[in-house]
């Protein structure tokens, strides 16, 4: 298992090693024609999405901690796309961490993509960097270089060089990630080559979400007001959820014109509060949304939060078997419906 | 004479002002047949009828909050009794998560109830509405949201 290696640093070298054998692996054996993976960017601290389709590049593929984006979005839209000169249909290949392998698999419980014509190359994931926190800590300076090395994150700028230990950085939906590596799918187990694990729910008691709930309504009003004031509404949010597929989303709508399109705090919240309703039962706490915001608004409590409404009214969890239905696509007879009112 | 109108008005008290999403086949019935009975229930309500509380797209209920209203009322028939089946059904699921998002997000739960009104239940209606308007009058006016108050 790699994650038991002691650095992080030897961690990354491990995962990409495993990326390239098998992406060479499938390419060689005419398995896939083309697979998705990650990039080195541009801009230092971030990744850039690649798509490969000959052995040479098989070393443009790469795997560190600021692999934030969830690929699974890539390839809902891509797939239809990617053919050959004589139109065929190409193969594809994934780079699956645990999260774009759950989004894959709900994407597919939601007969959005078939698994058996992709193929999963299963990594163990081992945390994504908290890019805004970062940068909140830098106060805004520029970057112009970031590596890692050991258990640290180094970070060099104009007249600076500081170091952070990664484990206090990471995203808060990585900390209590339980599903490292995509979940291995009982009835289709060649999908995923590379590592995968077993998982047929997860076992979490969301102390972060009892803990906010603790707090009084007013203040949790004043704390969500609070978050979500610097939303500039670029939907960016949307643009990386692999769960957002809609060709027209509701705020794109015009007739009717259901909402406006002012970064008034009451539009925000409600767009948030909207967005949030559309994601139960589906959100698989991958944290794109977060990742990608220009402002460093961090969601994760609103998926956690959605996470645990799922998981204890309807005991479901997200992208973990392609076969059960998801709550908001099925109902029961004897659904709780504590809410209710009754006269007495 | 005008003077004493304008002074009664004021001394009124403050009536929430409720929007209810009444199913066509149970709650349109109830509530007409609580009318039909002379049943005393409180004036705060303005039903909008809808084929059925699986119509409800729960952004009618939220889109109500920021228009203005103090409270969204959405009833339907009894679990089982829904004229398309099931529409109740995949309706209460809805409703589950929005009442949780919503207190989540901070805004009162008493802001928005879901009940079960059948065709024969007029008193059941004047009884819920009754216990709604009582509830949301001690929540008082609506003001969380731009558009809401004066």
């Amino acid at each position: 298992m790699v994650n038991r290696l002691s650095t992080i640093q030897e961690q990354n070298t491990k995962i990409e090693q495993l990326i390239r054998d098998k992406a060479l692996k499938l390419l060689k054996e005419d398995e896939v024609d083309a697979i998705i993976g990650y990039s080195s960017g541009t801009i230092p601290f971030k990744t850039c999405p690649i798509i490969i389709r000959s052995e040479e590049d098989v070393d443009k593929l790469i795997w560190n901690n600021f692999c934030a984006m969830n690929l699974a979005k890539y390839l809902v839209p891509l797939i239809p796309t990617l053919k050959d000169e004589e139109g065929k249909n190409l193969r594809v290949g994934i780079i699956a961490k645990g999260c774009v392998g759950r989004a894959l698999i709900h994407l597919a419980a939601e007969k959005q993509l078939d698994l058996k014509k992709i193929k999963m190359i299963g990594i163990p994931c081992n945390g994504i960097i908290n890019r805004s926190q970062l940068l909140r800590e830098l106060q805004q300076e520029e970057i112009l270089e970031a590596s890692i090395s050991d258990d640290e994150i180094i970070l060099k700028g104009r007249n600076f060089q500081k170091k952070f230990p990664i484990k206090e950085y990471l995203n808060e939906l990585c900390k209590k990630c339980e599903v490292k590596s995509p979940p291995k799918i009982p009835d289709l187990v060649e999908a995923c080559v590379g590592e995968c694990q077993e998982i047929s729910a997860i076992e979490q008691d969301f102390e972060d979400v009892s803990e906010f709930e603790s707090k009084t309504s007013e203040e949790r009003w004043e704390y969500i007001k609070e978050l979500l004031s610097p939303c500039i509404r670029c939907y960016a949010c949307r643009e990386a959820c692999p769960m957002c597929y809609c060709s027209l989303c509701f705020v794109d709508q015009k007739l009717p014109r259901w909402f406006g399109k002012t970064t008034e705090l009451s539009e925000t919240i409600v767009f948030h509060l909207v967005r949030a309703m559309h994601l139960a039962g589906r959100c698989v706490a991958c944290g794109a949304c977060s990742s990608v915001c220009p402002m460093g608004i961090d969601l994760h409590l609103i998926t956690r939060k959605l996470e645990q409404i799922v998981k204890e009214r309807f005991d479901f969890t997200s992208g973990l078997d392609p076969q059960i239905a998801p709550p908001m696509h099925q109902f029961k007879m004897e659904d709780k419906q504590e809410f209710i009112l009754e006269e007495e | 004479m005008t003077q004493t109108v304008k002074e009664s008005k004021h001394e009124q008290e403050w009536q929430p002002k409720i929007i209810a999403f009444l199913c066509n086949w149970c709650s349109y019935a109830g509530a007409d047949l609580a009318g039909v009975s002379r049943l005393q229930y409180p004036p705060t309500i303005r039903i909008v009828r809808v084929p059925c509380s699986g119509r409800i797209n729960p952004f009618f209920i939220i889109k109500s909050l920021i228009d203005g209203w103090d409270a969204v009322v959405v009833s339907g028939c009894h679990p089982g009794d829904c004229h398309y089946i099931s529409g109740n059904l995949v309706a209460r699921r809805r409703f589950a998560i929005l009442k949780e998002l919503i207190t989540f997000f901070g805004i009162h739960p008493d802001r928005v109830h879901f009940m079960w009104v059948s065709a024969a239940e007029g008193e059941r209606f004047a009884t819920l509405i009754k216990k709604v308007s009582k509830l949301v009058k001690k929540l008082g006016p609506n003001k969380k949201f731009k558009n809401s108050g004066e």
